[in-house]
């Protein structure tokens, strides 16, 4: 797959969120995929380290069904999100194994009624090739102060 | 500030009677500062765990009631706190979380040199300071006390760290008992959350017991539902079992129970609690018996406490090895550290699951703290509503809790809450 092809994959994705489609956003998702935001930067492990996120697909699958909860409290009024990207390169890519590492930096936006936050962060694709076409193995989102004290953040990076 | 509560001792213990506080406790900007000057500086707050520190030099930083301290490890091998406030202009001597110090602090304005015992060590040209009346001190030392690691500083005089704490430390126990070696290690970073609330809605929270199966319906409720029907030999996920038993009903916190302690300490989950049920792990318990044998290894692992809160600062949860810390900044912000510890002896597998836990529950990107800062941030908002003045504790209040001491009771009971502001009474107007 050329660079370009993967790069409009991941401008979806981020459209997808922007527009909280979220059932479609977790179709792109591999059975054993993830979503992780961790905690310090250059973290190498998701598993003995606290972490902001680190969902499987059954965690992801929650986070999106609560969402549609009228009982969910802390979204009224609901949030939104922007994400505003920089070109995704590639940054490793296995074609023989249909298998690529994309890196996008990005400035995410969420709001809350009068409330707004704002983060800069990397995201990071590992992006596969499948029967059903291009899939997220890995979404990896390092946000540039992730080490802060941080307020709610409802959405997804 | 000078307000209203300031000289008037009895003003400030009225806003809370037996089964009632006013609202200001979580309002007032003069009840805040008061606070900070007496219930948290007469009172053992946590400031750390001395696995943090664990050769010469190492230090920790943090912020006790507005007062930024050093935790260091002296060449001597004992552990001290120290104000992070160099004695010639107030530059704090170290600026990061964590790190070594080696032998001296030295500070990075004019280098005042300290020993890791905060005394002083040497000033540049010192002889400009003779015949003037300089009586350098060096960093001021804080009177603190470590149990089981645990590091606890009281800034000012208070009662003794036994005297305060009591048999509530019977949790910190059970906690460090859980490790086969009978140690804990600090380990996995800090989850900071920025809580716009009170802190005392969060520490009340921890054993409001009346709230899981409402606010978290959407989060456990959901973690339920999308679990039923699966087939009863598949094991559960652990983010599961982790979840869904916040959404159990009334009965089943009724039951767990609830013991508070003198000083406003507590706990609930006398009889058992949401971490019950979690599933065996054959390993770490055979590793438990060899070290305690069978019957104290039951005994230990038995003890499946809910939170523990020792007030005002410090909770703990020692069934998944974690503890959450207040850290108040104003009368509506507050920082909630979240920590995870390692069972030295046990297998990773815990580690996972405090880690996990950790992420679910106490996270900035917890669906299930969303909701609770929610009801917190709301609650600090409608406390300003004109017309009833008052919070109210009344659930299960018996006279004949007044004066009590120890005490267990119903888990749904509010006596935890109710305990923790006689204590806020006791060192705030006494």
């Amino acid at each position: 797959m050329t660079e370009a092809e993967l790069a409009k994959f991941i401008y979806q994705e981020a459209r997808l969120l922007d527009e909280k489609r979220f059932d479609q956003w977790y179709e792109l998702f591999t059975e054993d995929a993830h979503y992780w935001v961790p905690l310090v930067p250059g973290q190498t492990d998701a598993l003995t380290h606290n972490s902001l996120a680190y969902d499987d697909k059954l965690l992801l699958k929650l986070r999106i069904e609560r969402l549609k909860q009228p009982t969910a409290y802390s979204q009224k009024p609901a949030s939104r999100c922007l994400h505003v990207l920089q070109a995704p390169e590639m940054d490793k890519s296995d074609p023989a194994r249909g298998e690529y590492v994309m890196r996008t930096p990005f400035l995410y936006t969420e709001t809350k009624g009068d409330e707004s936050q704002r983060y800069a962060a990397t995201a990071w694709h590992t992006l596969v090739r499948s029967d059903q076409g291009l899939k997220i193995r890995l979404k990896r989102v390092d946000i540039l102060n992730a080490d802060a004290a941080l307020p709610s953040i409802q959405l997804f990076l | 500030m000078n307000g209203r509560y300031r000289a008037d001792a009895r003003a400030l213990g009225g806003l809370v009677e037996n089964d009632r506080v006013h609202r200001d406790v979580y309002v007032d900007p003069e009840v805040f500062d008061l606070e900070m000057e007496r219930l948290w500086s007469r009172t053992w707050i946590y400031v750390g765990h001395a696995s943090q520190v664990p050769k010469a030099g190492d230090f920790i930083t943090a912020d006790i009631a507005a007062n930024p301290v050093i935790l260091v490890r002296h060449t001597d091998g004992k552990v001290r706190v120290l104000m992070n406030r160099c004695a010639h202009k107030g530059t704090k001597v170290v600026y990061d979380t964590a790190g070594n110090a080696g032998k001296t602090f030295r500070c990075p304005y004019h280098a005042w040199t300290y020993r890791t015992d905060g005394t002083l060590l040497n000033i540049p040209l010192k002889a400009g300071y003779e015949g003037t009346s300089l009586n350098a001190q060096g960093l001021t030392p804080v009177t603190h006390e470590t149990y089981r690691g645990f590091v606890f500083a009281r800034l000012q005089p208070g009662l003794g760290f036994r005297d305060y704490f009591g048999d509530s430390l019977s949790s910190i126990d059970n906690l460090a008992d859980r490790s086969p070696e009978g140690e804990l290690e600090l380990v996995g970073g800090c989850l900071r959350y920025l809580h716009n609330c009170n802190w005392k809605m969060f520490v009340e929270n921890l054993n409001d017991t009346m709230h899981p199966m409402i606010v978290h319906a959407s989060s456990a409720g959901t973690a339920k539902k999308l679990w039923e029907g699966k087939p009863a030999d598949m094991p559960k996920p652990m983010a599961i079992e982790q979840y869904a038993p916040f959404a159990n009903d009334y009965k089943f916190f009724d039951d767990m129970g609830v013991r508070v302690y003198p000083h406003g300490h507590g706990f609930s989950g006398v009889n058992f609690s949401i971490h019950s049920s979690y599933s065996s792990i054959p390993e770490y318990e055979e590793a438990m018996k060899r070290t305690y044998g069978e019957e104290r290894a039951k005994q230990i692992l038995g003890t499946v406490r809910h939170n523990t809160v020792y007030y005002p600062s410090l909770t703990i949860k020692g069934a998944i090895q974690s503890i959450r810390v207040a850290r108040p900044l104003a009368a509506d912000k507050t920082m909630i550290e979240s920590w995870t510890f390692r069972l030295k002896g046990a297998p990773d597998k815990l580690l996972e699951r405090t880690m996990m836990y950790n992420r679910l529950i106490n996270s900035p990107m917890s669906v299930v703290g969303h909701d609770d800062l929610h009801c917190y941030r709301s609650a600090q908002e409608g406390l300003a509503a004109e017309g009833n003045e008052w919070v109210s504790l009344h659930r299960d209040f018996k006279q004949t809790e007044l004066g009590a001491g120890e005490l267990t009771c119903n888990g749904t009971s509010e006596i935890s809450m109710r305990n923790q502001f006689r204590a806020w009474r006791e060192f705030m107007a006494p």
